[in-house]
């Protein structure tokens, strides 16, 4: 199994789900984060004074696929979150050993 | 005795009605220029006036005030003889009751406070303010209420403010420059980002104090009559202009119009008129409006010279707005509203008054402030801890949150 961690923008949330969704991926976690890359922050002015807000609002999706699917799956979350400016996002993929659905106990990829 | 009219009062009663929504308004408009950690306290301290503020204004406050002014010490301070309200049922004040008149001021001297609480915003003790607040209206706001509407030396001597540009603006400005500086800057300020956490929380305290503005400035005629309607629509108009004039000031300087900006223009307009809205004409209010926009827009970015946390800009934007208004009643009044005339008219006999007016009024409640802050220092202490003021003020002060989402 691999686990999928994706850093994307928010707008782009809707469509890296539907381009999954079409994968057959089951299931997804989604966390609101910020941070930042190359793209860095960006101005807010109150009252006169400006301030740099250095981290961007991101979202980040996290997936567990069985091993055979993570290559199309990474290349479905690239391709649909990909607007070709900056900011757009990065994925980053890791060994998972293990997972367990708690319900039934159920081990490995069944799990998923 | 004379007879009440009962339109008069009325008017005059729905107006403190008005006055008092102002106080909420005030906390939603600081509440949301603040961090999410501490939205509560702050929006408390204006809160907790409306209570405190208006028991001490019924026990001692408005005979400080309003009292007798006869006597050797009847210039400085009013007469005990309204200790507790007593004595006022079944007197007539003009052509409204004094009860109404009484209890109209009484929510004046709510929100005076509560201005101040602008400038040491996300780190006063709530025990230090609700001391502050109880002192401050004893001993700064009753004495300058009676020196220019209480028929003090300042009335004595010609001072004019119509609805409270020296009483109310300028001493709690004042106030907030002493008490900024005595707290010190917010942790993190000018290093790391405090920047409002809900502006359209803001916003909206901004429109109520709008709304409310017109019982404080119009009801100050304490009659529905000519000079009410004047004061009405200088208040409006200045507000119009102090929004459009702030916003084509930051337009310029700072390359955008904001709402923050908005919202700040017409409450600087709306303080800057106070003084003067039932002595000016509209084409003055506009005028009025429209400096008030573009100077408390400076002031404000002076506070980021000077280095001071004014956090909310007390001082730039009611501080400067009721100095720069009481000054202009010298220049703008005009005789067929309020009686008097101006510079304009030719008039150089408001001058002296409206500048020493000011300035005493500036200093003593420099120094009084300051006087009542230190003695609150050295026995419950002014700021909260480090650590509170890292985790934010409304668990440890208060055992809530704000937003629990």
């Amino acid at each position: 199994m691999k686990k999928i961690e994706a850093i994307i923008k928010p707008h782009k949330l809707d469509e890296v789900k539907e381009a999954l969704n079409a994968l057959g991926v089951a299931g997804m976690t989604v966390s609101d984060v910020r941070g930042y890359g190359r793209q860095k922050g960006h101005t807010e002015i109150y009252r006169g004074a400006e301030y740099t807000v250095d981290f961007v609002p991101k979202v980040k999706v996290e997936i567990v696929v069985d091993d055979m699917l993570a290559v199309a799956a990474e290349e479905a979350i690239v391709a649909a979150a990909r607007t070709e400016k900056i900011g757009d996002g990065k994925v980053f993929i890791y060994d998972c050993e293990s997972a367990v659905r708690i319900r039934t106990g159920e081990r490995g990829p069944e799990a998923l | 005795m004379a007879p009440i009219d009962t339109g008069d009062t009325a008017f005059v009663l729905l107006s403190a009605s008005l006055v008092l929504f102002m106080t909420p308004g005030l906390a939603l408009f600081y509440g949301g220029m603040v961090r999410a950690k501490n939205v509560l306290s702050t929006i408390m301290q204006s809160v907790f006036a409306a209570g405190v503020i208006t028991v001490v204004w019924v026990l001692a406050g408005y005979t400080l005030a309003f009292g007798s002014a006869t006597g050797p010490l009847g210039g400085f301070i009013g007469g005990l003889e309204h200790l507790g309200f007593s004595g006022i049922l079944g007197q007539v004040t003009g052509t409204i009751p004094t009860g109404a008149f009484a209890i109209y001021q009484c929510m004046f001297a709510v929100i005076t406070p509560a201005l101040i609480t602008g400038a040491f915003a996300e780190r006063m003790k709530f025990r230090a303010w609700a001391l502050l607040s109880v002192l401050w209206v004893l001993v700064v706001y009753a004495p300058v209420a009676h020196w220019v509407w209480g028929g003090g030396w300042m009335a004595a001597m010609g001072v004019k403010d119509f609805a409270g540009g020296i009483v109310v603006h300028a001493t709690s400005g004042a106030a907030a420059l002493v008490a900024a500086i005595m707290l010190g800057r917010r942790l993190g300020h000018g290093t790391s980002e405090i920047a409002p956490h809900n502006l359209t929380m803001t916003l909206l305290g901004a429109g109520i104090l709008w709304f409310g503005w017109f019982g404080f400035n119009a009801g100050s005629a304490l009659a529905a009559n000519e000079q009410a309607v004047s004061a009405f629509i200088a208040t409006h108009v200045a507000a119009a202009a102090g929004m459009l004039a702030w916003l084509a000031a930051e337009r310029y300087h700072s390359g955008r119009a904001t709402t923050l900006g908005a919202a700040t223009g017409a409450v600087a307009g709306l303080a800057t008129v106070t003084p003067a809205s039932g002595f000016v004409t509209p084409l003055s209010a506009l005028l009025i409006g429209t400096v008030a926009g573009v100077v408390c827009y400076g002031a404000v970015l002076l506070k980021n010279r000077f280095g001071y946390d004014d956090s909310l800009d007390v001082v730039g934007v009611h501080g400067v707005g009721g100095v720069l208004g009481s000054l202009m009643i010298a220049l703008l009044a005009a005789k067929s509203v309020g009686g008097v005339s101006g510079l304009i008219e030719g008039n150089t006999s408001l001058v002296i008054p409206q500048l020493v007016g000011v300035t005493v009024a500036v200093a003593y409640s420099l120094t009084a402030t300051w006087a009542i802050l230190k003695v609150i220092d050295l026995t419950v202490g002014l700021r909260v801890d480090e650590d509170i003021e890292i985790s934010g003020l409304d668990l440890a002060e208060h055992a809530e949150v704000g937003y629990s989402l």
